[in-house]
């Protein structure tokens, strides 16, 4: 039974699972690295879920699904960035107004456009890779090799090139260094001539851009359609994630493929073991309490994390 | 005639409140070392931050080298060669010592990267040439206040300041580190720098500057050549009055010992020790003084005391009653009153009244409380009876503790903690960032309560203070005490040497 479970299809399904997470922790990386809260995280990737499938539909192409739901990812994190970086509000509050708006718009706009909840992708982005080979004597460890590393949707490519990228830009440019000082200490990023608006309002839509880059992934990519409440939680797995990766891309990368074998077991178990399918549906949600519980203490949030910047008044 | 560096010409600033600079005229020479002095809201930070543009005036112009400049922002101060060095470092704490200095200047490679190697030098170089050794990788969180005001200054160097304003610079040092510290700008202004620096101490003024701006409430009250005026004559002009410097104090009057903490043990926040086997004992009528760099403990030891933190051993006796690891409720009630080091933290609710404030800690019994609720008929007479003893201004009893100035916060604090006769006064850091006048008042109302009898426990990194309070002081370092000392047999120079921990060999030689 063990074989069956953990086998190169588990490796590459825990990928699959993990690139939603992965990119829009990767979302809450950069705005809490610049001092906002992103907890409209979840309402973005069901927005970007929503619009990706409906853009592609509309126009055949999925890539124009892909950039569709990025651009109202940006959208979503611009109005965050201004009710909490312009306007100074409270940023638990503005990203729990997000997500109930995500709800709500996203049901509306299917009933609307669709006339009803449940939409299927017309068309699906191509899969790149090696082509897999029979199975043959002998050829089953290469077919595994393939099936493990180089058969999937380029969006999973797309990813890879990602996490490096903002490694790269968060620790060895300018522009990531004024970032980390802007969330730890703004006043002194100030005194330094860094602008601290645009910096919070460039990661803010960042963070949108990514969760609705995740939210394409997961209606276009994982499940080839779009219901209502897809997102199931994801934003804030993906916030779990972010946390128990220290806000970092790579620790981030890593924890949320960890919450992707989580959940790709839970997939895999059901109907193999005799318990019902709700407790296996559990498995994430409690992988992700314990990873937090045993992150306390050893994760320290940026310092400046949540706290609008205003200069003293003195 | 010098060489005019700076101008300011009838600077008003006003906030919501207040005027906090009315008409303000500034004028500092090329080369000179210029104290601005003043107490506390006399507007010398606000003037200052008008000039590196973190707050634009409401009127009013600016010459640098002769020319009117438009000072919108920071960056435009950078541009403009004038650095300033905060009382708060303005340092990240997780970042490296190169890091912060070259934030918002980084050096580039290949059109995109940082240049860490040539940021790293350039640190390197510029540290050398002021004749002190800093490692441009260390995280700033690891390095002491004293480096990080070094790497404060070299930030300001790393963008070729030539007007550099030091706010109240050494007000976290040790007196060595002042020493160095002196050096260091006097250096500068070998090079030809143009030094601005706050102070509200007035030997420093007498020692490092050569002319001195004096400014109260808003306004310039006098220029004058530092040879040319004293000490007197200087706080005459920042307090509108006559100050008295020098603190009366009566003999000593020593009652039975009656506090007594012995082979005390904690732990920080972290987990590792922070009070080591300490053990010490006060008597009536007797002001011991702690003196310490802050961070060796002297928290960890006033939380253990007032119960805010448990003792992993040892023991505490008042009055041969051990109240070791007793609630901070039952330590109240057994008259042990507390002076907390962090005024907003610990000693007030800035978002509660002036009335409600006063009654914190004895909230929940009588007469302030009867059955479910308060009784306000009590607490508001409590209250203006205080504001009167104690002179808090404004004397609204319904005014919120955000709305009155520091020195006021801290009188609101120390009339409900003298309030109801304490057996045992804790006051850590009772004048931490009060002006002159309100300094003068808390030293009289903890000297008022040794002659009553009282026994105090005196915490504070002013050597000054501890000098002119204490009976005897105990200095603290890395969380022991390394020595106990009278102040008469004793100097700022010997204390500041124990504070740092470069102590038994000097002794010894001294003893010899």
């Amino acid at each position: 039974m063990f074989g069956d479970i953990f086998n190169a299809q588990f490796f590459s399904s825990s990928i699959r699972v993990a690139i939603p997470l992965a990119l829009a922790g990767l979302g809450g990386v950069f705005s809490e690295k610049s001092g906002v809260i992103n907890i409209g995280l979840e309402g973005m990737i069901l927005t970007g879920a929503f619009t990706a499938i409906a853009a592609t539909n509309f126009s055949g192409n999925p890539w124009v699904g892909v950039l569709a739901a990025i651009m109202v990812g940006m959208l979503l994190g611009l109005i965050h960035a201004v009710t909490c970086i312009t306007f100074k509000a409270n940023q638990i509050v503005s990203g729990v107004a997000i997500n109930l708006f995500a709800s709500g718009i996203t049901v509306f706009f299917s009933w609307l456009l669709f006339g009803e909840t449940q939409i299927m992708a017309k068309s699906s982005l191509p899969i790149w890779g090696l082509p897999l080979p029979n199975i043959g004597e002998g050829s089953v460890f290469v077919r595994n090799l393939i099936v493990m590393f180089a058969n999937y949707s380029p969006l999973v490519y797309l990813t890879i090139i990602i996490f490096v990228l903002s490694h790269i830009i968060l620790f060895k440019t300018p522009f990531g260094l004024r970032l980390r000082s802007v969330g730890e200490y703004p006043q002194a990023a100030d005194t330094m001539g860094v602008n601290i608006v645009k910096m919070r309002y460039i990661a803010v839509m960042t963070s949108g851009a990514l969760a609705g880059l995740a939210g394409s992934f997961l209606s276009l990519e994982q499940a080839h359609f779009f219901v209502k409440e897809m997102s199931g939680g994801r934003g804030f797995i993906a916030l779990a994630a972010m946390i128990f990766g220290k806000w970092t891309p790579f620790g981030t990368a890593g924890a949320a493929l960890l919450f992707g074998v989580g959940e790709a077991l839970a997939m895999r178990l059901q109907g193999v073991l005799a318990i019902p399918v709700q407790f296996i549906n559990m498995v994430p949600y409690l992988l992700a309490i314990f990873v937090l519980v045993s992150a306390i203490g050893r994760a320290t949030p940026p310092a400046a994390d949540g706290i609008p910047y205003e200069k003293e008044i003195g | 005639m010098p060489e005019i560096a700076l101008e300011m010409k009838d600077i008003t600033k006003r906030f919501p409140l207040v005027v906090a600079n009315d008409k303000v005229n500034f004028t500092v020479y090329k080369g000179e070392i210029h104290a601005l002095v003043g107490e506390n809201g006399a507007g010398k930070s606000t003037l200052m931050s008008i000039l590196y543009g973190l707050y634009l005036a409401n009127s009013g112009h600016i010459f640098i080298n002769g020319k009117k400049v438009n000072i919108a922002n920071p960056k435009v101060a950078i541009n403009l060669k004038i650095g300033m060095v905060h009382q708060h470092f303005m340092l990240v704490p997780p970042l490296t010592v190169a890091e912060n200095i070259i934030l918002g200047m980084e050096p580039i490679k290949n059109n995109i990267f940082i240049d860490m190697e040539d940021a790293t030098k350039r640190v390197e170089e510029l540290s050398k040439s002021m004749g002190f050794k800093i490692d441009p990788k260390a995280k700033i969180e690891n390095i002491s206040v004293g480096v990080q005001q070094r790497v404060e200054i070299i930030k300001v160097l790393y963008r070729g300041a030539e007007i550099l304003v030091m706010d109240e610079p050494t007000a976290v040092l040790t007196p060595q580190e002042v020493e160095e510290l002196f050096e260091i700008l006097k250096s500068l202004k070998k090079q030809g720098k143009t030094i601005i620096f706050i102070t509200h101490k007035l030997n420093e003024v007498k020692d490092l500057s050569d002319r001195v701006t004096v400014m109260r409430k808003g306004k310039v009250v006098g220029v004058k050549n530092t040879k040319d005026t004293n000490q007197e004559e200087i706080a005459s002009m920042m307090v509108g009055r006559k100050v008295i410097f020098d603190i009366e104090k009566k003999p000593l009057n020593l009652g039975k010992t009656a506090f007594k903490v012995d082979k005390l043990e904690a732990l920080n926040n972290k987990g590792l020790p922070a009070v080591k086997n300490i053990s010490f004992e006060i008597k009536e009528g007797e002001i011991l003084g702690f003196a310490g760099v802050e961070g060796n403990g002297q928290t960890e030891l006033v939380e253990v005391i007032t119960g805010l933190r448990s003792a992993s051993s040892g023991k505490i006796f008042l009055y041969d009653s051990d109240i070791t690891n007793y609630s901070p409720r039952n330590i109240r009630e057994d008259k042990i009153a507390h002076i907390p080091e962090d005024r907003r933290q610990r000693g007030i609710i800035s978002e509660y009244t002036l009335a409600e404030n006063l009654i914190l800690g004895s909230h929940y019994r009588p007469p302030y409380n009867k059955g479910l609720s308060l009784n306000f008929t009590e607490i508001n007479h409590h209250a203006e009876n205080l504001i009167k003893n104690y002179d808090i201004r404004p004397s609204d009893k319904d005014n919120l503790l955000k709305s009155l100035s520091g020195g006021n916060q801290q009188k609101v604090i120390v009339a409900r903690e003298l309030y109801g006769e304490p057996k045992l006064l804790i006051a850590a850091q009772p004048t931490r960032g009060l002006d002159v006048g309100s300094i003068e008042f808390v030293h009289q109302q903890i000297l008022n309560e040794r002659d009553k009898g009282k026994i105090i426990l005196l915490i504070s990194a002013d050597l000054e203070e501890i000098f002119s309070l204490s009976d005897r002081i105990a200095v603290i370092y890395e969380g022991k005490i390394v020595d106990v000392l009278d102040p008469k047999k004793t100097d700022e120079k010997e204390i500041g040497l124990l504070m740092t921990g470069s102590t038994t060999n000097n002794k010894l030689s001294k003893v010899k």
